[in-house]
């Protein structure tokens, strides 16, 4: 392989500016990290919400769930951003518009928002896996202690369908993670984004790669070893998981 | 809200759309389709082989592939192929792939990690009995695994194989950071073109979730007969 190797390159100036390149990458990481965050607590909330809507007795309620979920989930995710970012202000009342697209930082919001709304279909059919595997007598019991359908949801099923599908929702969030790197084509600088203009500025590909490479699974592990401790936190006594 | 828009660009685009840009997406769906089950399905023999060996290289890649985003395993594959080339062709510089091979071997590479994923919880749902009874008939390990376990495997598994296509298949559009002209890059070529974004990208949201749908409808009617099958 005739390729110019150079790992020293990390902590050369990059011309931007900002430090060195490795400096580059690790805000990267930063913004990568910020946007999943900020998408996963959409995906949970509005998820959650789905998800439940999906289980409740009324049919308008499962019907709008199905459509919510196949809606998110049957475009592409680049495509789904990209409607967010260019259609969605033209398509808004002109002053809205106008305002969305001088929005600063337009495209971390798009792809937190975009992202989040994404998995938080995702979401939705796990928790309505969770709710649907317990056995039916917890609601029923719910309801015979006089419990409302909400009380019923907030102190009975809820606490018990969220831990069982911790290890889905410990993968969906990693999907969080690696999915905020589509929104390098909305011009979101996160960590793929910093790999390859690091890349154009520097032409060490292999190099910038790696050092994206590492850092996405040293995420992967912190993300996975902080779940597992959750999980035994969490574990509901008497399941084959609990003490 | 829809006033001004020329929903004409559309139909002038659609040959280009659907001849260039589908044709790319269907074939290199179909392709790392086949390319990801087969090398998954050779992952899967592995993990599930008993050498150690084999099962924790197969192991690592699964698990390595599936801690990365896509988009930078595209990057990786687009910069890494024409080396692996030149070292595999003993050429004396770099080779150039073309761009659909080159997000080809990528899609085979990356899907095969969710593919033998698959494939392993197919194996491990066929019961002991029937690998137990093939070795007491004569059949070799490779045979059982031709004639017996895996086309079981197959079948059970088919309804998540075709849903994980359809993520590979919506997954396509991501070689857009490649600016290849797959059924997205060619809409959004137009729309760059005349100037006409939200038409061109309404269109292209439309035509991947009828896609989609119909594709998804399909599985559950499938998973359905399945079932009265068993």
């Amino acid at each position: 392989m005739n390729y110019n190797w150079n790992w020293g390159i990390f902590f050369q100036p990059n011309p931007m500016g900002t430090g060195t390149y490795l400096d580059m990458l690790l805000s990267g990481l930063v913004l990568t990290l910020k946007t999943a965050a900020l998408a996963w607590v959409i995906a949970l909330i509005t998820g959650s919400l789905v998800g439940v809507m999906r289980t409740l007795p009324s049919k308008g309620a499962n019907w709008f769930g199905f459509a919510y979920v196949e809606f998110f989930r049957n475009m592409p995710l680049l495509v789904q951003l990209f409607l967010w970012y260019f259609v969605l202000p033209e398509l808004l009342p002109k002053g809205a518009g106008t305002w969305l697209k001088q929005l600063p930082n337009a495209p971390f919001w798009t792809a937190a928002i975009g992202v989040g709304f994404f998995m938080s279909a995702r979401v939705a059919v796990q928790l309505q896996a969770g709710i649907g595997s317990l056995p039916r007598g917890q609601k029923m019991a719910a309801t015979a202690l006089g419990l409302t359908t909400a009380q019923g949801y907030r102190y009975v099923l809820l606490p018990m369908a969220f831990r069982i599908i911790l290890p889905p929702l410990t993968s969906e969030f990693l999907n969080t993670i690696k999915n905020t790197a589509v929104a390098i084509t909305i011009g979101l600088l996160e960590l793929t984004g910093q790999a390859r203009s690091m890349q154009e500025f520097s032409f060490q590909v292999f190099e910038a790669f790696t050092a994206a490479t590492i850092l996405y699974l040293l995420v992967n592990a912190v993300v996975v070893t902080a779940m597992r401790f959750l999980e035994r936190w969490v574990a509901i006594p008497g399941y084959i998981t609990g003490k | 809200m829809f006033g001004n828009l020329d929903f004409d660009v559309i139909r002038r685009a659609l040959p280009y759309l659907f001849f260039e840009g589908m044709t790319f997406t269907l074939t290199l769906t179909g392709l790392a389709a086949l390319g990801g089950l087969v090398f998954g399905t050779a992952l899967a023999l592995m993990r599930l082989s008993g050498f150690k060996i084999l099962g924790r290289i197969a192991g690592v890649y699964v698990d390595f592939m599936r801690s990365l985003p896509l988009v930078l395993v595209i990057f990786w594959f687009y910069f890494l192929v024409p080396y692996i080339g030149q070292w595999v062709t003993g050429a004396s510089r770099p080779i150039s792939v073309g761009a659909f091979a080159s997000s080809l071997i990528t899609f085979i590479m990356f899907e095969a990690a969710y593919f033998s994923e698959i494939m392993r919880a197919g194996i491990q749902s066929i019961s002991r009995g029937q690998p137990a009874a093939a070795s007491a008939l004569g059949l070799t390990y490779g045979q059982t695994m031709r004639y017996v376990v895996l086309p079981q495997a197959f079948r059970n598994m088919l309804p998540v194989l075709i849903t994980q296509t359809i993520v590979l298949f919506q997954d396509t559009s991501l070689v857009y950071v490649l600016s290849i002209t797959d059924f997205l890059g060619a809409a959004s070529k137009v729309a760059q073109r005349d100037g006409r974004l939200v038409e061109m990208y309404l269109f292209a949201a439309v035509v991947y979730f009828t896609i989609s749908c119909i594709a998804s409808y399909a599985v559950r009617r499938l998973q359905a007969r399945i079932a009265i099958v068993r």
